[in-house]
């Protein structure tokens, strides 16, 4: 009996093609099996020649069921190939074992130059040393927060103006229908810190900040520092002296002209922006009639240290914020912000601080 | 905010500079982004008349023109422009004087023969536009000799001005005068228009269907007016802050929305359909064709005025085209409402429409200006269109905005900081328009006033949720109590300007600061520098990278995935720092500098919880060492990335006898080449290895790549403790070396535990110091050499006794490996 329907036989190659590709055990084997099916000769070739032999009415549906088989068979094939490539891989990388118990080498490999500490880590380490003078002590957070601490807690409710310029980077909401986001300053950890211990508070927050924004002068990811003192009878007399002994150790210029004008945070009321004397053309610090903008500052808003459970009767204080990078590029002179984050070697071996001086008030920051 | 000096002096009698005037609007709080003084540049040049012209005796194009000034001389001028004629006004440079347009200098000078002792001017040598088909044609009635800039109205200097979104009065001229004039700067005129007398009974009725789309409106009719274009002084005021002048009704609207930060529409009463403007919310699918030109489709969430016939404005951010007013309108209706900021805000921004308006009803107007400003407006419409006005005509309410607030004249110091006579205290708030209602030695009571949104403002708080009742409540009390408070005491010191609060430097608690740092802080800054001290360079790099590189490295769950990512290849939230390394070698392998070493302190992120964001040390070595005659090139191994892992964590302070390597690194490194470093079963402290040849070949890059990760957070506080005694025995220590031989497959360390162990007392070091394997050894065997110190303690160890611990050695190796002892 020959008179088999249209595909039985097809159903019959493609099982056995696949026996075969299954025991195929090396390339050479599997090339073996490739040509024996798709080759010059192979079975499908041949199966796809004899077509014109196939009576007219049959041939349309036998057509397409070896078109069919013959992607199939295609698949199968790559498919078996990448496996057997990456089991190749995975015998050398197995054959290629180190005993890795093996004490280290006594040294470090030999370099072309000694490392160094990136502009930004030797900036948060200033302020760390300046600030730790003054008695502020480092606090940190997480970079992706709840929008209560990033926002609802500072006095930035849902619908305030001041969230659209925060370009906010948003993250999937969590089961809660919470939507976390990366923060878009360090004020965060403000809350954090008073949520979580009682005042007196004094603390610096060096960290990682995001925003939706990236051109020259915006980078996605940036470093702001943080100051938060609480106590009694803190007094934006005690903000301005903070700052200007603050701006004036950094920069080294003991007579840095220092500027405050009013301004507005929803955290802080009064509100100040916080201007230093520099020459625009030059880009010198502390020479010429030109002001620039550094940092923003204010009084701690009640609300927000109600909403800590702080009691504004007994406790107040101030807080500030500052760009690290910009107080980083004024320093050094530096022109650009964004090879700050590329990582080319030529630009960190020029900028780097080194690692075996940190910053210190007794040889001065 | 823009606006002209002279417009601000409508406002504010003063005489002070332009300089002055900047440099307060800086200081109180509106700073200032930008001044712009068109007519700077112009100041010399004057109006002067072509008494003659004549053809050039020499040049076919030229001309010689006899001009005057004012002045009495008659001078020469030679003069390129078709245009020029006899008896022709224009403007005059002189000698001396520099030509903006093509930024020369003029001289005397001589062209073919005639002396030219001036320049006539086209727009485009004013620097004032392209036109330079020929000179400036000012009509016959400009004044002979005066200066051009004046005589055009450009001798205004625009300032603009960013206004914080607390101050909603500030947009507006008059608020701006307003605050000056509390600095100090001059006198706020009054400002009290003449109610204009309702003629006619008003066509048009106000509706409100819903109080969430307006809560209170005004509006009144207009009749028998000529709408045309405005007049020029009406048009200078807006062309100078940028405005394009429409009509002479639209054109009212917007002077009022600077002037008083007002904002007004006008309806032409013909094309609104029946006789009521209804309030209300837009229905599902409803449109409106704006005047902007574009068409939006309207949300249940927006409010709308409608008539009969539909939607005919977005309230408060914007007007249709259909119902607006054009230069055939003889009956309009002005529309003066009152709408609730945060739907005004989420409308905006739902339909991306920034207008005027809507910057000013966001930031909330001042709800008591809404009858004066309908005066104001229907007078000088019709002042300039002549007709007459209707009745008002309103609904809804006028909304409770009275509230008062009370200083402590003694918080100016204890929290402003600055001693603040009481007296200039109470001047600056009056000046602001805050009116005294009670006022005694200590402290004063006063009323806000309406357009002071900001000043105790009513909101809720939003208060940590697991605190305490009792906390909460007294904070929220206490902070009911004192912000009123602190609103004034901002008004007085900013007024009175910030540079006059003293400095004083912060009291220290001790004189011996407490430490800065955490320990793990401290850890963290010491690894850093360990790193760079063995070669590397400190990076910082981006927090997200691609998601398909993340995925070389690990789960890319969702929850780490930005839902609006500033570009698609840094939209995941990366699981180590190292890749971000291998990224960074990349780039410097394609600028020429495939040998590299760089280390990263930075996040890694496992969870969206604080928990799960981890601070991870990394390290990367690519390519090869240096060439050097004193130690060869050789390529970056695995050991390396060992030796820089466990140099980090023995300087942060892990005992390196409790630490073991087990070889289950993670998938991204080469399987046979890569360990973890573990303290006990469970806490992982540490991975290193080769990196995977299928992530090189996915990143494009050579390799040999080698790299590791410190788990900062996962390495227990060392413990502080006093060092015992020092061990320093009287004895000579001696050393013995052993080679075994034993299965390749066999962990050295294994080896190396064993002989350790085999006398606790006497063996103080052992030290791998030869391994080989190859072909003078069997298959699959290694030769592993170690020395052994051993020292003795209560007298020197005899010949029998050394024998005995050798083989103690020896048998603990064999017990514990299979090892057979070379010999």
């Amino acid at each position: 009996m020959t008179d088999l329907a249209p595909s039985d036989d097809l159903a019959a190659l493609r099982q056995e093609i696949a026996a075969q590709l299954a025991a195929s055990a090396d390339l050479r084997a599997w090339d073996a099996v490739r040509v024996g099916v798709l080759g010059k000769s192979g079975r499908l070739t041949a199966l796809l020649k004899g077509l014109g032999a196939v009576a007219p009415e049959a041939r349309r549906e036998r057509g397409a069921a070896l078109n069919r088989l013959k992607a199939e068979l295609e698949a199968a094939i790559e498919s078996r190939r990448l496996a057997l490539e990456a089991a190749t891989l995975e015998a050398r990388l197995a054959a290629e074992r180190l005993d890795v118990t093996l004490p280290p080498r006594p040294h470090p490999p030999a370099g072309a130059e000694q490392g160094g500490i990136h502009p930004i880590s030797r900036t948060m380490e200033e302020l760390v040393a300046i600030f730790g003078a003054m008695g502020l002590r480092v606090a940190e957070g997480p970079d992706i927060e709840g929008d209560w601490y990033n926002f609802g807690a500072l006095n930035i409710p849902e619908h305030h103006p001041a969230r659209q310029d925060h370009d906010t980077f948003y993250l999937p909401a969590d089961p809660d229908g919470r939507r976390p986001v990366l923060r878009t300053h360090t004020s965060p950890v403000q809350i954090r810190t008073m949520i979580a211990e009682p005042p007196p508070i004094r603390v610096i927050v060096p960290g990682r900040t995001y925003r939706a924004d990236h051109d020259a002068t915006h980078s996605p990811m940036f470093h702001q520092v943080e100051g938060l003192v609480i106590d009694r009878g803190i007094t934006l007399g005690h903000l301005k002296g903070c700052l200007i002994d603050f701006l004036r150790a950094f920069f080294c210029i003991s007579d840095l002209p220092v500027r405050f004008r009013a301004s507005y945070f929803p955290f802080t009321e009064p509100s100040m922006e916080v201007d230093i004397g520099w020459n625009r053309r030059t880009g010198e610090l502390g020479k010429g009639g030109d002001w620039l903008e550094i940092l923003g500052s204010g009084m701690v808003h009640p609300r927000v240290l109600a909403n800590c459970g702080i009691d504004p009767r007994e406790w107040q204080g101030f807080a500030f914020g500052m760009g690290i990078e910009r107080i980083t590029m004024l320093k050094h002179g530096m022109p650009d912000l964004r090879p700050f984050y590329e990582s080319d070697l030529r630009w960190l071996r020029h900028y780097a601080a080194d690692p075996l001086s940190p910053p210190s008030l007794a040889e001065g920051v | 905010m823009k606006f002209s000096l002279s417009w601000l002096r409508e406002h504010l009698e003063t005489d002070a500079p332009l300089e002055r005037i900047t440099a307060c609007l800086n200081g109180i709080g509106l700073e200032v982004e930008g001044v712009e003084d068109r007519g700077a540049s112009l100041a010399a040049f004057r109006i002067a008349r072509v008494v003659e012209a004549r053809q050039h005796p020499n040049a076919d194009r030229l001309r010689a023109l006899t001009v005057e000034v004012g002045d009495g001389r008659l001078l020469s001028v030679v003069c390129g422009a078709p245009n020029a004629r006899t008896g022709m006004m224009g403007v005059l440079a002189l000698p001396g004087d520099f030509i903006p347009g093509t930024g020369i200098t003029l001289k005397i000078g001589e062209i073919r023969g005639v002396k030219s002792e001036g320049m006539m001017l086209s727009a485009r040598e004013m620097g004032l536009g392209d036109d330079h088909s020929g000179i400036v044609d000012l009509p016959a009635e400009a004044p002979l000799g005066e200066s051009y800039v004046r005589w055009a109205g450009m001798d205004d200097p625009v300032v603009e001005i960013s206004v914080t979104p607390n101050r909603g009065d500030a947009l507006s001229v008059r608020g701006v005068a307003r605050d000056l004039a509390a600095a100090g700067l001059g006198r706020l005129k009054p400002f009290a228009p003449e109610p204009v007398p309702a003629a006619f009974a008003s066509p048009l009725q106000w509706g409100i269907a819903d109080p969430r789309a307006c809560q209170w409106v005004l509006g009144r009719a207009l009749r028998g007016l000529r709408n045309g274009p405005s007049p020029k002084w009406l048009q200078d005021r807006l062309v100078a802050i940028g405005l394009r002048p429409i009509n002479a009704l639209v054109d009212v609207t917007n002077f009022f929305t600077y002037d008083l930060g007002r904002p007004l529409h006008v309806f032409d009463v013909r094309k609104v359909s029946g006789s009521v403007l209804t309030m209300r919310m837009a229905r599902e699918g409803e449109s409106l064709a704006a005047l902007n030109g574009k068409t939006y489709t309207l949300t249940p969430e927006d409010g709308v005025i409608a008539d009969a016939a539909g939607v005919e404005a977005l309230g408060g951010i914007i007007g249709g085209e259909p119902s607006g007013c054009d230069e055939a309108t003889t009956e309009a209706f002005i529309e003066c409402a009152l709408f609730d900021p945060v739907r005004i805000a989420l409308s905006g921004r739902r339909h991306d429409i920034r207008t005027d308006a809507r910057s000013r009803f966001e930031r909330g107007i001042d709800p008591a200006l809404m009858p004066v400003a309908i005066e104001a407006a229907a007078a000088m419409m019709i002042a300039l269109c002549g007709g007459e006005a209707s009745e008002v005509v309103g609904a809804g309410a006028e909304p409770d905005w009275r509230r008062s607030a009370t200083l402590r004249f003694g918080r100016l110091a204890s929290y402003g900081g600055a001693e603040v006579p009481p007296e200039e205290a109470v001047g600056i708030l009056e000046g602001l328009g805050f009116a005294v209602q009670a006022r005694d030695a200590a402290r004063v009571t006063v009323a806000v006033p309406s357009w002071r949104n900001d000043v105790a403002a009513p909101g809720a708080l939003a208060q940590a949720p697991g605190l305490p009742a009792e906390r909460a409540r007294a904070a929220a009390e206490g902070c009911a109590a004192i912000e009123p408070e602190c609103d004034l005491v901002e008004e007085v010191l900013r007024i009175r300007g910030l540079d006059q609060v003293p400095p004083v430097s912060l009291p220290v608690a001790s004189p011996v600061p407490p430490a800065t740092l955490t320990p793990k802080q401290a850890r963290s800054a010491l690894a850093r520098r360990v790193l760079a001290a063995r070669g590397m360079q400190d990076c910082v790099s981006f927090g997200f990278l691609e998601r398909r590189v993340a995925a070389l490295f690990g789960d890319t769950p969702e929850a780490l995935h930005l839902v609006n990512p500033i570009a698609a290849d840094l939209d995941q939230m990366r699981p180590t720092p190292l890749a971000s390394l291998l990224l960074a070698a990349g780039r410097n392998a394609a600028r020429g500098y495939p040998d590299l070493a760089l280390a990263e302190l930075g996040g890694a992120w496992r969870d969206q919880s604080p928990e799960g964001q981890l601070l991870v040390a990394a390290g990367l070595r690519c390519g090869h060492t240096p060439r050097h005659w004193a130690e060869p090139a050789r390529a970056m191994d695995a050991m390396d990335a060992k030796g820089d892992a466990l140099a980090v964590l023995a300087a942060l302070g892990v005992p390196m006898a409790a630490v073991s390597v087990t070889a289950d690194a993670p998938g991204f490194y080469h399987p046979g080449r890569s360990g973890v470093v573990r303290q006990g079963p469970k806490t992982v402290l540490a991975t290193f290895g080769e990196i995977h040849p299928r992530v090189l070949a996915a990143l494009d890059l050579a390799g040999p790549a080698v790299g590791f990760e410190v788990f900062l957070d996962a390495i227990p506080e060392p413990k502080r403790r006093k060092r015992g005694a020092p061990d320093l025995p009287a004895f000579q220590p001696l050393r013995r070396d052993f080679a075994f031989l034993l299965d390749a497959a066999v962990p050295a360390d294994s080896v190396l535990r064993a002989a350790r162990g085999a006398d606790r007392s006497l063996i103080t070091e052992v030290v791998l110091f030869d391994r080989y394997a190859g072909e003078r050894l069997p298959e699959g065997k290694v030769s592993l050499a170690i020395q052994v110190t051993l020292q003795p303690r209560e007298a020197t160890l005899t010949d029998a006794e050394i024998e005995a611990v050798a083989e103690r050695v020896v048998a603990a190796v064999v017990k514990a490996t299979g090892a057979v002892l070379r010999s």
